[in-house]
C-alpha cells in the first residue's frame, strides 16, 4: 500500500489524533552517520523531544532505558552519556563490523481502577513488575493496557547484517525487506511492521523530511501497512527522515473524556531515524 | 599471401586458421588513463579514487582503490564510505588494505593503470561497464562510466569526461 500525503493541514490533524501526552512532540535520534567505515569507529548520537526535525529545541531525551547491541546481540557500553537542556548526547564505540542497533524502550501499563466510588486512574510510571503496588488495597473494576514506545536506530560498519531483526513480540516492531542502512534516493524500499510479534495490516505511518526550520510545507508522508504488514516507500531526496507508526485509535477516540467504564486501549508507538544516502 | 591462405582452408584447417590468428591478437590488458584535475582550494588533499567494474546480474569487482593507505592504525579507512556508490556496490564487503587493489592517492596530473584479464576478475566475453568514482576530503566527489566490451578490440576504447574531481578518464587495450 502506497500513498503520499503533503501539507501542514495532514500533518496538524495527524498531530492532534496522536497526541498522546507521553508522546507529544517528536522523539528523535539523530546519529552522526548511519553508512560507517574504518577499523577504530565510533558513532555519536544526539536524541531529543521536539518539534521541529532535527532540532534541540524542547526538551532532551531520557537515556534511563537506552541500550546499545553489537551485530552478535551482544549489548554494547553506551559511553559519555550528557542530557543538557535541550538534547541529550552519547557515544558508542562500534567495535565490530555489521549492523548496530541502538534502541530505548519504554514499557508501561495505563488503566484505572474504582475506589471509594470514584475512578481513578494509574500513575504515569507504571509497569507490569509494579502494577500490583500501584493498586491500592479495596480497588475494584481495575483496567488495564499495556503501552509499549520503542525508539531506536541502526548504524552499519562494512557490510549490513541482519542478526539483530528477531522480533521479541512485543509492541510494535521493523523487520527490513531492505536493510534500513541501505536507502538511497529515488530507490523503492519496503519494510514490514509486526504489533505484538504479527504484521499488522493498516498501522499508519508517519515519514517527515529532517530540516522542517527551513521550508514552508512539512512534506509529511501519510501512509499504511498492507494486508502482511509491509509498506513499500520512495524518498526522492537524500536526507535524514523520522519515522513514527503507532497504533490507530479507534472511532471517536479523543473526542471528549472516555466512558468511565471504558477499557483502557492497547497503545504502541515506534520511532525511528532514517539516512537516505544520494546515489 | 592469397593464394597461400586459400591454400590452407581447402586443406579442412579453417577454424583453426581463424581462430589462432584472432586469440592471439585478442588484448589481454585494459589500460585506463585518468586525469586527477589541478584545483584552485585552499585546502587540497588528493582524492580517493575507486575503479570497479560492473555487468548486468553480477557482483561489482573493484580493480583498484587510491586511498590513504599508510595513515597510523590505518585510520584512512574512515573516508572510504565517502566514496558512497562503490562502497555500496563493493567497498563496503572487502577489508582494507586489498593486495593488488589498494594504493596510495595520486596527485594532480594523469596516470596510467593497466589491468591484466586476471585483475579484471578473468572476464568472460561480453559488454561491461568500467566505473571510476572520485571523492576528495573537504571537495565533491564525481563518478564517471565507460561501457566496454571484453575481449575489447587492440587500441582506443571508450572515454568519459569529468567536470568537477575527475578529468578525461579514457580505456585502451592490448
Amino acid at each position: 500500500m502506497k500513498k503520499q500525503l503533503w501539507g501542514f493541514a495532514a500533518g496538524a490533524v495527524l498531530a492532534a489524533m496522536i497526541a498522546v501526552p507521553a508522546s507529544a512532540h517528536r522523539q528523535w535520534m539523530m546519529p552522526s552517520s548511519t553508512v560507517l567505515s574504518g577499523d577504530d569507529v565510533w558513532v555519536t548520537v544526539d536524541a531529543a523531544v521536539s518539534n521541529d526535525l532535527f532540532y534541540f529545541e524542547h526538551q532532551p531525551m531520557r537515556l534511563d532505558a537506552l541500550k546499545a547491541w553489537a551485530p552478535d546481540g551482544s549489548e554494547a557500553v553506551i559511553e559519555n552519556k550528557a542530557t543538557g537542556r535541550y538534547r541529550s548526547t552519547f557515544d558508542v564505540h562500534l567495535t565490530q563490523k555489521g549492523t548496530w542497533r541502538i534502541a530505548s524502550v519504554v514499557d508501561g501499563v495505563m488503566g484505572s481502577y474504582d475506589l471509594n466510588g470514584k475512578t481513578e486512574r494509574l500513575p504515569r510510571g507504571t509497569t507490569t513488575a509494579n502494577l500490583a503496588e500501584k493498586i491500592p488495597a479495596g480497588a475494584t473494576n481495575v483496567r488495564t493496557a499495556e503501552s509499549n514506545n520503542r525508539n531506536e536506530i541502526f548504524v552499519t560498519v562494512g557490510e549490513p547484517t541482519n542478526t539483530l531483526f528477531k522480533p521479541t513480540g512485543k509492541g510494535l516492531e521493523l523487520v527490513p525487506v531492505t536493510h534500513p542502512n541501505d536507502l538511497i534516493a529515488g530507490e523503492a524500499f519496503t519494510f514490514q511492521f509486526l504489533l505484538d510479534g504479527k504484521p499488522t495490516a493498516d498501522l499508519p505511518i508517519t515519514v517527515i523530511p529532517g530540516g522542517i526550520r527551513y521550508r514552508d510545507q512539512l512534506g509529511q508522508i501519510d501512509t499504511r501497512t498492507g494486508a502482511d504488514g509491509k509498506v513499500e516507500l520512495t524518498l526522492p531526496e537524500a536526507g535524514m527522515y523520522w519515522v513514527n507508526v503507532t497504533t490507530p485509535q479507534v472511532e471517536g477516540e479523543g473526542e471528549g473524556p472516555p466512558p468511565a467504564d471504558a477499557p483502557p486501549r492497547r497503545r504502541a508507538s515506534y520511532v525511528t531515524t532514517l539516512e537516505v544516502l544520494a546515489p | 599471401m592469397q593464394p597461400a591462405t586459400r591454400t590452407i582452408l581447402i586443406g579442412g584447417t579453417l577454424s583453426a586458421a581463424l581462430a589462432v590468428p584472432v586469440l592471439a591478437a585478442a588484448p589481454a590488458t585494459m589500460d585506463v588513463t585518468v586525469t586527477i584535475p589541478q584545483l584552485k582550494v585552499a585546502e587540497y588533499h588528493k582524492p580517493y579514487v575507486a575503479f570497479w567494474v560492473e555487468k548486468a546480474g553480477a557482483p561489482a569487482k573493484t580493480v583498484a582503490v587510491w586511498y590513504d593507505h599508510d595513515m597510523k592504525a590505518n585510520e584512512g579507512t574512515k573516508w572510504l564510505r565517502d566514496v558512497r556508490q562503490w562502497w555500496r556496490a563493493s567497498g563496503r564487503s572487502m577489508t582494507f588494505p586489498a593486495n593488488g587493489i589498494t594504493g596510495a592517492t595520486r596527485a594532480p596530473g594523469t596516470h596510467k593503470i593497466s589491468f591484466s584479464r586476471a585483475q579484471l576478475g578473468a572476464l568472460a566475453a561480453g559488454e561491461y561497464v568500467l566505473v571510476v568514482e572520485a571523492a576528495r576530503e573537504v571537495g565533491g566527489r564525481e563518478l564517471l562510466r565507460i561501457p566496454f566490451t571484453w575481449p575489447g578490440k587492440a587500441g582506443a576504447g571508450g572515454r568519459a569526461a569529468g567536470k568537477t574531481e575527475l578529468g578525461t578518464v579514457s580505456v585502451a587495450f592490448r
